[in-house]
């Protein structure tokens, strides 16, 4: 097995055109446990963890190396929400933003914020660099539009930028647990709200019919609030599985929706 | 790699992890293996400063890193911790225990006068299969001064 240490992104980006096959690794939360159960045996790792240039976050750019630790805090409330609630403090002190965009578990804490902010997912390879709206780079279960010779560098987020936002997901317990259901609320004071969900499709799931109907309402009561946690139920698409029912997600989805766009009219 | 404040060099084979080289390689079976997936945090160490789970890096990875075990937290003295938890009585089957030492010393690195909650959070990385919660925590108080 070979592994290179990338001093800066043009050598990340010359050996992935090098080793199309070549595995990313960053903060090996997800890599390293299919690692320990011998479920894959990388030849070549290109390691990411030290590269400066993704390291930056700013208002409107997340670099893709930065960890959720860092993100604990920051400009952004929801994302500080789902930062402070991703595994434990030693999963948060690892892993990343661009390794939780690359792995694209329809759990991904982070997609749903992504998602309800219509981010731009910039790649980066030695052809050059471009930006996918999160909607065409997720396109299924762990899998992305990312070709093997490109790098996640950032998540760009819009100029644009709500005025509140909230995110709240349900777990057995309040830490290390991957979501049953997760929920960004994103709303405008003039009345323009966003609503994403994660774990309830195959990728982050955004309510548009609930996000109409409750943009209308410049002070919704509890008639409009309970028609937008019914859309809410009916646009998404979950499974069952060992986590949770069909059933129950598609239930709790409203609920969670409702309960932060609740929180977002009262803050 | 700089181990405990010393530079050590291992032949790294493949991907192991750094825990598996610390034990196997280096000897230093101060922090354990035990579910091997970043959920139990029994192999907790601090790489380049932050608490992580060494089973999740990978040991090449770790190339050129400074890396503190739980045998060198307190050098030839016992660390606060680990004193505040043998004096209450803080060890049940003992596997979880230098993982809670770790996580527990970055804590109060961090944040010298955690609320119980804070303390919670920063330990909810850390499993006890004994379930001797009480005891850690009631240990660590001690250490916590006037909050």
């Amino acid at each position: 097995m070979e592994v290179v240490h990338p001093a800066d992104l043009d050598e990340a980006v010359g050996a992935l055109a090098a080793h199309p096959q070549a595995t990313l690794l960053a903060g090996g939360t997800d890599l390293m446990v299919e690692v320990n159960f011998d479920q894959i045996r990388p030849e070549t790792v290109v390691a990411l963890r030290r590269l400066d240039d993704i390291q930056d976050v700013s208002r409107h750019r997340i670099g893709a190396g930065v960890t959720f630790r860092r993100l604990e805090s920051g400009d952004h409330n929801a994302l500080a929400q789902l930062a402070r609630t991703i595994g434990s403090p030693q999963i948060r002190a690892a892993g990343t933003i661009g390794g939780n965009i690359g792995t694209a578990s329809p759990a991904g804490d982070s997609l749903p914020f992504l998602a309800g902010l219509d981010a731009e997912i910039e790649l980066h390879s030695t052809s050059g660099t471009r930006r996918l709206p999160w909607d065409e780079f997720f396109t299924g279960v762990k899998r992305t539009a990312r070709r093997p010779d490109e790098l996640i560098t950032a998540a760009v987020l819009p100029e644009d930028l709500p005025d509140f936002q909230e995110f709240a997901k349900i777990g057995q317990r309040s830490a290390m647990v991957i979501s049953i259901v997760a929920a960004c609320v994103f709303r405008w004071r003039d009345g323009r709200t966003r609503v994403a969900l994660g774990s309830v499709g195959p990728t982050p799931i955004r309510a548009r019919r609930a996000e109409e109907m409750i943009s209308q309402e410049a002070d919704p009561g509890p008639a409009a609030l309970g028609e937008f946690a019914r859309l809410v139920s009916e646009e998404v698409s979950p499974i069952t599985d060992h986590r949770g029912t069909s059933d129950y997600r598609r239930h709790a989805s409203g609920v969670l929706a409702r309960r932060l766009l609740e929180r977002c009219l009262s803050s | 790699m700089t181990v405990n404040g010393e530079a050590r060099a291992c032949d790294v084979k493949g991907s192991e992890s750094l825990l598996f080289a610390l034990r196997e390689y280096l000897q230093l079976t101060g922090s354990k293996g035990a579910c091997e997936q970043g959920e139990c945090g029994s192999c907790s160490v601090m790489l380049d400063g932050e608490l992580v789970c060494s089973c999740l890096v990978m040991a090449a990875d770790a190339h050129g890193s400074e890396v503190v075990t739980v045998e060198g937290l307190g050098g030839s003295e016992l660390h606060p911790v680990q004193k505040a938890l043998v004096d209450a009585g803080a060890v049940q089957c003992g596997f979880c225990t230098p993982g809670f030492v770790v996580a527990a010393a970055a804590l109060l690195d961090e944040n010298p006068a955690p609320s119980s909650d804070e303390m919670r959070e920063a330990l909810a990385g850390n499993i006890c299969r004994c379930t001797g919660y009480g005891a850690i925590l009631r240990g660590l108080e001690t250490l916590v001064g006037d909050r």
